[in-house]
């Protein structure tokens, strides 16, 4: 095959995009939600060896964080109060 | 007139440019509007400076939609509390007096965490779920642009809408193993029952006139086999043992010669109970009867295959998993295949079982939402079940608390818990930090006990004092942790002013004390 895959850098750079954009839901539910899928989902694929697996599974991950990146910008547009779990200063 | 500084409107003139991006058609038709604007205020010449201050004050206005549901919730508990006190002054009696009183003390119940949020933590999955964010980024591009009508062939605006609505059906169709064109899009399981009580039995009627159910269904297949009953048919209602399960040999005795269809709910809404599907489905394949299963609470979240399960006819809910409401979806056996008589006349569209034109923006939703059950289930499951156990534990550690339902044979995403002296309605108003239910969405508007609960064999006592917890995707350990604590606590403040409370601390049988009055 000879595909190349993505390099660790890449593959780490991917995975902080992530949780960052998933720290900016203003919902609570869904941003510990995809905090916890994201940690969940590398961790799984940790050891991940075929370069084509490598490669579906990053680019899969590309295609999440840009839905990431416009639903939270939706999560900061239409707001509700805080959860009585949350606590209101200093929350993210 | 528009007034305003001169500044200002070449401002809003810049920033409306910026909304006209891609799209060609809002583009002219913006541009036409603008250029008309203009020209009616004399002449606009553009001064950097200014427009750069006017930029400024544009960029200020707020994106930012905030909803407010404390204010709603504040009205509400106003009109009650007006309500009660009214009637109280009408007539003074003891129990109102008491009501009052009670009333009273949950204020003290409910004490509010200064330094947190007040938006009750959401714990009825039962009734509905929240739409999953990526659910909604399916469904963005219906509403800005992909607006065509699928069933238009003639041009391409009809076949990039079917072709979305196809991928749905698909995805809806991969999680119970069927053929996507055994797929028939609706609006809701509500409509899929009734679909398939009143259709099915219609279709046949000319032979057959018997339709088995049980007790514990959702309302809607029971109000719908009781009108069919006006239309000539025998009903018989299966009754369920203290677990909630049905008895299949009584399932067996029941069947006769002109029975046309049994339908058994897979996963009960209000008490989680999984009934023996697989077994019922043989039952009925041997017998040659259709047999339906409302999945609403089932699809997705348990492993269902509709050829391994002999299901001939199965209804679904897109709300129940993360998807939007408003739609759902029947599955409609086609090998040995299925009659049924359509409840709606109309253009023929879905296999003409269901005339109307398609809403694809929650079609896609729905599609999107079944893909992602498919593809989070181990995930879903593995985070639903740690909390159930957790939030399990944690309630059944309180004195004189009952799990409803089979313990094994469940579905863990719903917990249902009576607390013996305590009254389910009075703990719902203490809890008003917690979003949940005392039994199904469409029962818990009347103070009636559940009528599920009854079925199983529990007295009105316990039947009023259940509460169902529903535990989702985005449920996380805080919050189950918080619910467990602010249970135990108010069970234990409620149950210190409750006189039957005092009476069994002092060891006294209350079966054994004579009731006056009613
Ligand atoms: C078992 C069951 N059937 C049917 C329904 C109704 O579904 P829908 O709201 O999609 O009509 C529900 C939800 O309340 C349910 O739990």
């Amino acid at each position: 095959m000879g595909a190349v895959g993505p390099t660790r850098i890449e593959v780490l750079h991917l995975y902080k995009q992530l949780i960052k954009n998933s720290r900016l839901f203003n919902d609570y539910n869904f941003r510990e939600f995809f905090l916890r899928r994201s940690r969940e989902s590398f961790k799984a694929n940790k050891h991940l060896n075929d370069s084509q697996a490598i490669i579906d599974c990053y680019n899969r991950g590309l295609e999440d964080l840009s839905v990431l990146k416009r639903q939270s910008i939706i999560s900061q547009l239409y707001t509700f109060d805080k959860l009585v779990v949350e606590p209101l200063k200093g929350s993210r | 007139m528009i007034r305003g500084t001169r500044g200002r409107l070449v401002g809003l003139f810049r920033s409306s440019a910026l909304l006209r991006n891609n799209s060609r058609i809002y583009n002219n038709y913006n541009r036409r509007r603008d250029v008309l604007v203009l020209k009616s205020l004399d002449h606009v010449r553009c001064y950097s400076a200014a427009v750069s201050a006017v930029k400024k004050l544009v960029d200020d206005v707020s994106l930012e939609i905030h909803t407010d549901i404390q204010a709603a919730a504040k009205e509400q508990s106003e009109v009650r509390n007006n309500a009660a006190s009214t009637s109280n002054k009408e007539s003074k009696t003891e129990s109102e007096a008491a009501i009052l009183s009670s009333s009273n003390a949950l204020k003290h119940a409910y004490q509010e965490n200064t330094g947190f949020g007040t938006r009750p933590i959401y714990l009825d999955m039962q009734a509905t779920t929240p739409t999953d964010p990526r659910v909604l980024d399916t469904m963005m591009k219906f509403f800005t642009g992909l607006y065509g009508n699928p069933h238009s062939n003639t041009h391409a605006y009809g076949w990039e809408t079917n072709k979305e609505i196809e991928k749905a059906r698909k995805h809806v169709a991969d999680l119970i193993n069927a053929d996507p064109k055994e797929i028939i899009f609706t609006s809701g399981a509500t409509e899929s029952n009734n679909t398939v009580v009143k259709g099915v039995a219609r279709f046949y009627k000319k032979t057959k006139n018997h339709i088995i159910t049980t007790r514990t269904e959702h309302k809607c297949v029971l109000e719908a086999a009781r009108s069919m009953m006006n239309e000539g048919f025998e009903i018989t209602f299966l009754s369920v043992d203290e677990n909630g399960l049905i008895d299949l040999e009584d399932l067996k005795k029941n069947i006769r010669p002109t029975t046309c269809l049994v339908s058994v709910m897979a996963v009960n809404n209000e008490i989680g109970v999984l009934q023996p599907i697989k077994e019922i489905g043989e039952i009925c394949r041997k017998n040659k009867v259709f047999f339906h299963t409302d999945a609403a609470q089932a699809y997705g979240k348990i492993p269902m295959d509709v050829n391994k399960m002999n299901i001939d006819l199965l209804s679904i809910s897109s709300h129940k998993i993360y998807g939007p409401k408003g739609i759902g979806a029947l599955y409609v056996r086609r090998r040995p295949r299925v009659r049924l008589e359509p409840l709606l006349s109309g253009g023929g569209q879905e296999r003409g079982l269901r005339s109307g034109t398609l809403a694809p923006p929650l079609v896609a939703g729905f599609g999107e939402a079944a893909r992602l059950m498919k593809q989070e289930y181990e995930s879903d499951h593995k985070h639903i079940t740690e909390l159930s156990d957790r939030l399990t534990k944690g309630l059944l550690s309180v004195e004189h608390a009952t799990l409803n339902g089979s313990p094994s044979h469940r579905y863990p995403g719903c917990v249902n818990v009576s607390f013996a002296y305590v009254e389910g309605e009075s703990l719902l108003m203490a809890l008003r930090d917690i979003a949940l239910s005392s039994g199904s969405a469409c029962t818990s508007a009347s103070l009636e006990p559940s009528y599920v609960l009854h079925a199983l064999g529990k007295d009105d006592a316990l039947a009023h004092s259940s509460i169902r917890f529903g535990i989702g995707r985005f449920t996380t350990n805080e919050e189950v942790d918080y619910v467990i604590k602010a249970i135990v606590e108010r069970v234990k403040y409620l149950r210190e002013l409750s006189p039957l409370w005092e009476m069994v601390q002092e060891g006294i049988d209350l079966d054994s004390i004579q009731w006056s009055g009613h």
